[in-house]
């Protein structure tokens, strides 16, 4: 059709040309002619197109549904004139997707949750057994402009949202050089920027438990250069409020920042099939009056605040295969994460004498040193379908606490550990449906046999997952 | 003391693979092809101007890559990355542009150069829903099957390689021209090959080969994917059985990455042949370049087709 048109019109100039050396009414009624004629055949031409196009797609239709083979009708033709498609993600609202995950977690009925001989990051509340819903996320990502791209990340829970990332990350720094500012997931360690839809189990490692509640994220800045190698290196640091544990809500009231993190990752391949990242990073944080948990003496439990430097290496290494480098049938992923923390400062316990507690608001030293990891493999052995195990190990190390707490309080040595199966199915790559079986030695005198179901769904434009 | 030691040797590490890097750095310009076509594709139209390295192999399905460390690496030190485009490789490149920290690469970049931007994509879903399977908004995206598109594609990343390195402006478009001529000659030929192949109907694994079937005029008559991106069931394959009895074709179509399984399962039981086409360069012993791969594509379709 596009080819005729200009054919026609040229047929009809060409027409016009002679006609125009006669006299002008008869030039005008001639071009009047003409144009009335021009344009019947131009309608009768449309016609004809149309039918022909209706017959091609009746007849697409009876070969089937797959509508291929109403261009393969005409495919003798150069391809069509080339259009500019439009590039994917660049729509002016941004991207959203949502994750919606709940479970139905068995568990024994436990009054509170913890890991014995660890000064915890937080503790859980034991009532989340049973059928539950876990966290939506509802994610945004565009680009600002030219210069910025911006992420947000909020987990809904009744009756609130939380922020979990908020940040903006420059594009056109170029160089290898990155910056990002908000609130994000620190790089430390490799489970840490990953949000709990794309763990491979249903929960978090112990480690991850014992270092930071869940995870470790900034309030701040962050400063990211890959080199310019054949081999993948990066070096980062970042700078944050400082808040959250190991820091605390005392800690990041200052000027200057509350934490700090380093951090170096390396990583390549090895032939087609064979592909490997480690690295490490230092975690520092200046905590103050940073609220805890502890059973006195008595027996009766206090809350205790501890001030100083905590300060946490982290290394992790992760290794994955896929037969020719393709995933799509069978994988295989091996990672492990190992943490040593070193904290040394004043431990104070609020006053529980009331209660019957033996804590009467004595301060003085608590040093510890203290370590954890977990190793975890998980095989995809057909498409759709994977297999997974994972321990976790802790070492509650060396405790010291000062002469001031005898009699009053005292340490618990202990090594938690937890042994993990799972096994999930994930019809497409948007949904996936887990069981999860546990057998749990993180508290002091329990073992625990945890069963997990999980499903998490992916809506929308979701966003590539890293390595 | 070990962390001293720790700090000290990762400071050699990182000096060793800064001169590694620099050394590695000295072609006129360094090309990350998300595709093997591509990679190809440059080395006929920039020769030894240009390194280039294809983040994946014709054994990898490019929808599902992983942005690997030694990816973004390679994205680092890109000066232009050639990528498909319409959203094939959506799943890693966004994260290879954005985590390599190269403002050269980003969208909208001379950097960044998207194939099928240069043709026209067909297969363009009029309804966007994931019911629908992994659908792609912006059309079918296998444009390198039909090598007409090859030949748009070829000129326009031409241009763009004369842009990026003003330099070898002229020997890229010198390169182009003599592509462009031995092209036009041996599509002319593969389009005399392949005059037994109109009208053939096939059964495609996915609808990877759609440019392809519109190039020949193959009758793509089923898909076994139930849903673009899903791999068929069992079930799915019984229904496909019983559709092949009311409208039988004669081959089954699978590119090297896709699994051997379903395409062989269905071939035994309807009798088909089933045929591995390279898909792309490297895909079989033969298909070393671009010429090469249809040559192959169509040595392999005439055999099973007699």
């Amino acid at each position: 059709m596009q080819r005729t048109l200009p054919a026609a019109v040229v047929a009809a100039l060409l027409c016009i040309a002679p006609s125009t050396r006669a006299s002008e009414t008869d030039a005008r009624l001639e071009i009047e002619r003409l144009r009335t004629e021009f344009e019947q055949r131009l309608r009768q031409l449309q016609e004809d197109y149309e039918k022909r196009l209706r017959a091609l797609e009746a007849r697409s239709e009876r070969v089937g549904d797959t509508g291929l083979s109403a261009r393969t009708a005409d495919a003798t033709g150069a391809p069509a004139v080339p259009t500019a498609s439009t590039p994917s993600g660049t729509g002016f609202n941004p991207e959203i997707s949502l994750i919606l995950q709940g479970s139905y977690q068995q568990r024994k009925d436990l009054a509170e949750r913890g890991l014995s001989g660890f000064l915890g990051a937080g503790h859980e509340h034991g009532s989340e057994r049973g059928f539950r819903l876990d966290h939506s996320e509802l994610v945004m990502q565009a680009n600002v402009d030219t210069n910025f791209r911006a992420y947000l990340n909020a987990a809904l829970v009744d009756g609130q949202a939380e922020v979990e990332e908020a940040w903006f990350q420059t594009l056109g720094l170029g160089q290898g050089m990155s910056v990002k500012g908000g609130r994000f997931y620190s790089r430390l360690g490799y489970l840490n920027t990953q949000h709990p839809h794309a763990w491979d189990f249903a929960d978090a490692p112990l480690m991850y438990r014992a270092q930071f509640g869940e995870r470790f994220s900034h309030d701040g800045l962050q400063l990211s250069w890959v080199a310019p190698t054949e081999t993948y290196l990066e070096l980062g640091a970042e700078a944050g409020r400082g808040d959250r544990f190991p820091g605390s809500s005392g800690g990041g009231n200052r000027n200057g920042a509350g934490a700090w993190t380093l951090f170096a990752k390396l990583g390549g391949d090895i032939g087609e099939s064979h592909s490997w990242r480690a690295g490490i990073a230092q975690l520092s944080a200046r905590p103050l009056a940073r609220p805890g948990h502890w059973e006195d003496d008595a027996g009766v439990e206090t809350e205790v605040a501890w001030s100083g430097l905590s300060r946490t290496w982290v290394a992790d290494f992760i290794w994955k295969w896929a037969p020719d480098g393709n995933p799509v049938e069978r994988n295989f992923k091996l990672q492990g994460e190992y943490f040593r923390r070193r904290e040394g400062g004043d431990l104070s316990c609020i006053d529980n004498t009331a209660a019957g507690g033996a804590c009467a608001g004595v301060s003085d030293r608590y040093d510890s040193t203290q370590s954890g990891w977990y190793a975890q493999a998980v095989y995809q052995f057909m498409p759709r379908w994977r297999t997974g195990m994972r321990y976790d190990r802790l070492d509650s190390g060396s405790q010291a606490l000062g002469p001031g707490f005898a009699g009053v309080l005292s340490t618990t040595d202990f090594r938690p550990s937890r042994w993990s199966l799972m096994a999930d199915y994930s019809p497409s790559e948007y949904a996936r449906l887990r069981v999860q079986f546990a057998r749990d030695r993180s508290q002091l005198g329990l073992t625990e046999n945890q069963i997990t179901l999980q499903y998490q769904m992916s809506l929308g434009s979701h966003g590539a997952h890293r390595f | 003391m070990n962390i001293q030691k720790c700090m000290q040797c990762l400071l050699v590490t990182v000096c060793a693979l800064w001169g590694l890097g620099v050394s590695a750095a000295q072609a006129a310009l360094q090309v990350l092809a998300c595709e093997p076509e591509w990679a190809a594709l440059v080395g006929e139209l920039a020769g030894d101007r240009a390194q280039v390295v294809s983040a994946t192999n014709a054994r990898q399905d490019p929808h599902r890559i992983e942005a690997r460390p030694s990816l973004i690496a390679a994205a680092r030190r890109a000066d232009l990355v050639v990528c498909t485009g319409a959203d094939l490789e959506t799943g890693w490149l966004p994260l290879l542009q954005r985590e390599s920290g190269n403002a050269r690469i980003l969208p909208g970049q001379p950097g960044y150069f998207e194939a099928a931007a240069a043709v026209r994509l067909i297969e363009r879903p009029a309804v966007l829903d994931r019911v629908l399977g992994d659908v792609h908004a912006a059309g079918n995206p296998h444009v390198h099957t039909d090598p007409r598109n090859v030949a748009l594609i070829a000129k326009a990343l031409a241009q763009r390689l004369g842009e990026i390195d003003p330099a070898g402006a002229t020997i890229y478009a010198d390169r182009h021209r003599t592509f462009a001529a031995r092209w036009a000659e041996a599509s002319a030929r593969w389009q005399r090959q392949a005059q037994p192949l109109r009208g053939l109907p096939v059964v495609v694994y996915h609808r990877n080969w759609s440019y392809l079937a519109e190039w020949l005029g193959l009758r793509v008559v089923a898909d076994l994917e139930p849903k673009p991106g899903i791999e068929p069931s069992a079930r799915d394959l019984e229904r496909l059985i019983e559709q092949l009895r009311a409208q039988p074709a004669r081959m089954v179509l699978r590119a090297p990455y896709q699994s051997p399984r379903a395409s062989d399962w269905i071939a035994q039981r309807s009798g088909m042949p089933v045929v591995m086409l390279p898909y792309t360069v490297g895909g079989t012993a033969t298909a070393r370049d671009l010429f090469e791969l249809f040559d192959d594509t169509l040595r392999r379709l005439l055999a099973a087709a007699q």
